[in-house]
């Protein structure tokens, strides 16, 4: 025993010889996390990270098999699923990987929100987080036509078409998504470069910053604190939080491979079955639909009239939507200053009316088609 | 001054105009204009004619009638030149025929419209029987194209499309008082409807499966005789005809005076065929003229022969079951369904073999289709087992997953303790 704990200390010794951990190791032992009623939130931040990890790890095992463009990328798809020995698993969990951490990701953002997670001093971490979610919502939409399907196609053409309605630029924006007039394999070159190289580039990026102010500021501490210090509590984040991270990344990892088994195809409106592959000159299906997470958006500009006073129904929506996307975006910048103990009723309000409109949008969507 | 000048110029102009409504007038088709004003029913003609093909090309009804379609007064229509009225049964034919077996005439109007209708109507039993015994109550053009709503038979609505044929005919056909002392039957319709064509012809609106003209012609309307019958199936089933053609049935058929298809199928209520048809049971077809002793060899080839039919089936239907099986559990088979198209195709293809009645040839159609449909069979099997293999490798991973948490569960209240 004191054999093995004089090798772990040589190990120790060499390495911080070398690198100086003995430093991190110092601001890991004094590193806490705040202790309280709703300490639960803070694990979503954490499971969205695990299963962005899950996204890249089976990405790359995709990567070796999948090859773009129309004339192969849905066969060989169809070859993973069908040949590749756990093909079919490593698709369904990268698909349910993706559903799962744009789900995470929500559930953290409004969990900040609602916390007043992103008052002073975490304006940045609230921003590069608006960011990363905005790049997860990209990776998805450019990650769904990368089967080639019949599905995948019209949806894609339909979500492309969406931005060709911006005054100005739009149709230069959908021709430069698209790589010409419509969705051919040449959109399936550029999405495919966006979702393997360009994307993931920027969210490392993005994700090393948001990470890096998170240990640099810590956790925020609950409004109340402030006016009651005799509440404050704290956990250690060394071993504590992070043993409880790891068994929350677990019962994920579980969840996952429970789902991925089980549904290897989804379930409900989270489906992704290969069915036929895309042709352009076939009749577009009966329904159809975006992934579960543009829905509101998709449902938003359906139910516009055809002209909002002077303006495209369809461009008002659009506008619409990205000023509210700015505002939420700026919230730590608007919201202003938090008097201590104080709820900031209005900014809470603001947030329950944000995410009734999703819900109630994204219900409607599936109801009415 | 001003005023009387324009009150002189209104009364040198209208004489002129009502000199040019008179001319008009008259040029107008005058028996459009009395025929409409019929009370409700009689109108019929004019009312129907302005839809028919005819005035659409631009005819009139003196095109047909003759006579002075300018005049408004109908005896003087009828002292008119070339006045011919309406023609009755026996001049109905020669009536339209007067432009439809002119080629030059009809050039005009559609070059690729056949001119030889009332050559071909003459052989038919109408025709015969219209111009040799002078029988009325047979069809004539009008009895099929209708008189004054013709359409082209490519038209939907027109009495000759293809879906409105078996009505059409079943008009008289069917009509048990109307046919009496022709000594035909009367339920040909009623059959055919029934029938796998008529199914495919009215249920499935599949313009491509024969109506009554398909097999007996349409302007030279002639039952199919005996030895002709196969000829006429064969006209879309071709391989069948040509397999029974070169079997030994189609001699024996032909010296009993056995009308060849028929006799198995049966003739407007052609069924789909059935299995036990073949084959030495009760109720198979075979055994109503061999017999294990008859020096043929044709009961024993037809026991063999369902033996084939029997085996590609079964075997079919097990793989079709496994495929299902493994397809409900949630494993990918359309690789596997879309081979089994190709068994399906495997089998109607035996099933025109049958018509060889040589069980070796059955057979060797057959037997592509077994080896696929079994090999499927087993592809649907292995997904069945890697569904249980996902199942078994879930329940360890979960397990050993679980045991991780618990550990750390522990370790974490051991640490906090």
């Amino acid at each position: 025993m004191a054999d093995k704990i004089a090798r772990e200390n040589r190990l120790f010794h060499w390495v911080d010889e070398r690198l100086h951990i003995q430093t991190l190791v110092d601001y890991m032992s004094h590193k806490v996390v705040p202790q309280h009623s709703h300490s639960f939130w803070y694990y979503f931040g954490g499971i969205s990270l695990f299963f962005f990890v899950v996204q890249v790890v089976t990405g790359i095992l995709l990567l070796l098999y999948y090859r773009p463009g129309a004339d192969s990328a849905y066969e060989s798809v169809k070859f993973i699923i069908s040949e590749v020995s756990f093909g079919w698993l490593i698709r369904s969990i990268h698909s349910w990987s993706a559903n799962l951490m744009i789900l995470a990701a929500f559930i953290h953002m409004f969990s900040v929100f609602f916390t007043h997670a992103y008052r002073k001093p975490r304006e940045m971490t609230w921003v590069t987080g608006i960011f990363l979610l905005a790049l997860a919502l990209a990776f998805g939409f450019s990650g769904y036509l990368l089967p080639w399907n019949e599905l995948s196609f019209f949806a894609t053409r339909v979500g492309t078409g969406m931005a060709g309605a911006i005054p100005g630029v739009g149709d230069f924006l959908m021709k430069l998504m698209r790589g010409g007039e419509d969705v051919t394999g040449a959109t399936i070159g550029r999405f495919f470069g966006l979702h393997v190289a360009v994307l993931p580039g920027v969210f490392a990026v993005l994700l090393s910053l948001h990470l890096f102010f998170i240990q640099r500021q810590g956790m925020s501490e609950p409004l109340e604190w402030a006016a009651n210090p005799q509440f404050k509590k704290y956990r250690p984040f060394f071993p504590n939080f992070i043993m409880r991270e790891l068994l929350v990344w677990l019962i994920m990892l579980n969840l996952l491979a429970v789902l991925a088994v089980f549904f290897p195809d989804g379930i409900g409106v989270v489906h992704w079955p290969l069915g036929q592959k895309a042709d352009p000159f076939a009749p577009p299906p009966p329904v159809i639909r975006p992934e579960w997470y543009f829905m509101f958006a998709f449902q938003a500009l359906k139910v516009l009239p055809a002209h909002l006073l002077f303006i495209e129904g369809e461009l008002a929506g659009i506008i619409i939507l990205t000023a509210g996307g700015i505002v939420w975006t700026l919230i730590p910048f608007l919201a202003g200053k938090f008097s201590s103990g104080k709820k900031p009723t209005l900014i809470i309000a603001f947030g329950w009316a944000v995410l009734a409109f999703i819900a109630v949008l994204t219900i409607l969507g599936y109801i009415l088609e | 001054m001003k005023t009387n000048s324009g009150l002189r110029n209104v009364l040198i102009l209208l004489p002129l105009w009502l000199g040019v409504l008179t001319v008009a007038a008259l040029a107008a088709d005058q028996c459009l204009e009395c025929h409409s004003s019929w009370e409700e029913g009689l109108d019929a003609p004019s009312v129907q004619f302005q839809q028919d093909i005819h005035s659409k090309a631009g005819l009139s009804c003196a095109s047909c009638h003759g006579g002075d379609p300018t005049l408004d007064d109908m005896d003087a229509v009828r002292k008119s030149k070339g006045y011919k009225g309406v023609p009755g049964a026996k001049e109905v034919n020669q009536f339209c025929a007067s432009c439809h077996s002119n080629p030059a005439y009809m050039v005009k109007f559609n070059p690729s419209l056949p001119t030889d209708q009332l050559d071909k109507y003459k052989t038919s039993v109408h025709g015969k029987r219209l111009f040799e015994q002078g029988d009325t109550k047979v069809a004539t053009c009008i009895s099929c194209h209708t008189a004054h709503s013709i359409q082209p038979a490519a038209e939907p609505t027109s009495a000759v499309y293809p879906i409105n044929i078996p009505k059409t005919c079943a008009n008289c056909h069917a009509d048990a008082d109307y046919m009496s002392g022709y000594g035909i039957t009367t339920d040909q319709h009623e059959k055919y409807i029934r029938s796998v064509h008529g199914r495919a012809l009215l249920d499935k609106k599949d313009i491509s499966a024969p109506a009554c003209n398909d097999c007996h012609g349409n302007h030279g309307a002639t039952p199919p005789g005996v030895t002709s019958l196969s000829a006429v199936c064969g006209l879309c089933h071709t391989l069948i005809a040509d397999n029974f053609a070169k079997s030994p049935h189609k001699e024996a058929f032909d010296a009993m005076g056995y009308p060849e298809c028929e006799t198995c199928h049966s003739n407007h209520l052609i069924e789909k065929p059935k299995m036990h048809w073949v084959g030495v049971s009760d109720s198979s077809l075979c055994v109503q003229c061999h017999a294990p002793d008859d020096g043929t060899g044709g009961y024993v080839a037809a026991a063999r022969i369902y033996e084939t039919l029997v085996n590609i089936n079964s075997i079919y239907n097990a793989a079709l079951a496994r495929i299902d099986t493994a397809d409900m559990k949630g494993m990918l088979v359309t690789d596997e369904r879309f081979a089994l198209n190709e068994v399906k195709q495997a089998i109607i293809q035996t099933g025109t073999a049958v018509h060889t009645f040589d069980p070796e040839a059955v057979s060797k159609v057959a037997e592509p289709g077994i080896t696929s449909a079994q090999n499927i069979a087993i592809q649907g099997e292995k997904k069945i087992e890697e569904y249980y293999f996902r199942r078994k490798g879930l329940g360890i991973a979960t397990l050993l997953i679980t045991i991780l948490v618990i550990a750390i569960y522990l370790r974490i209240k051991s640490i906090e303790k």
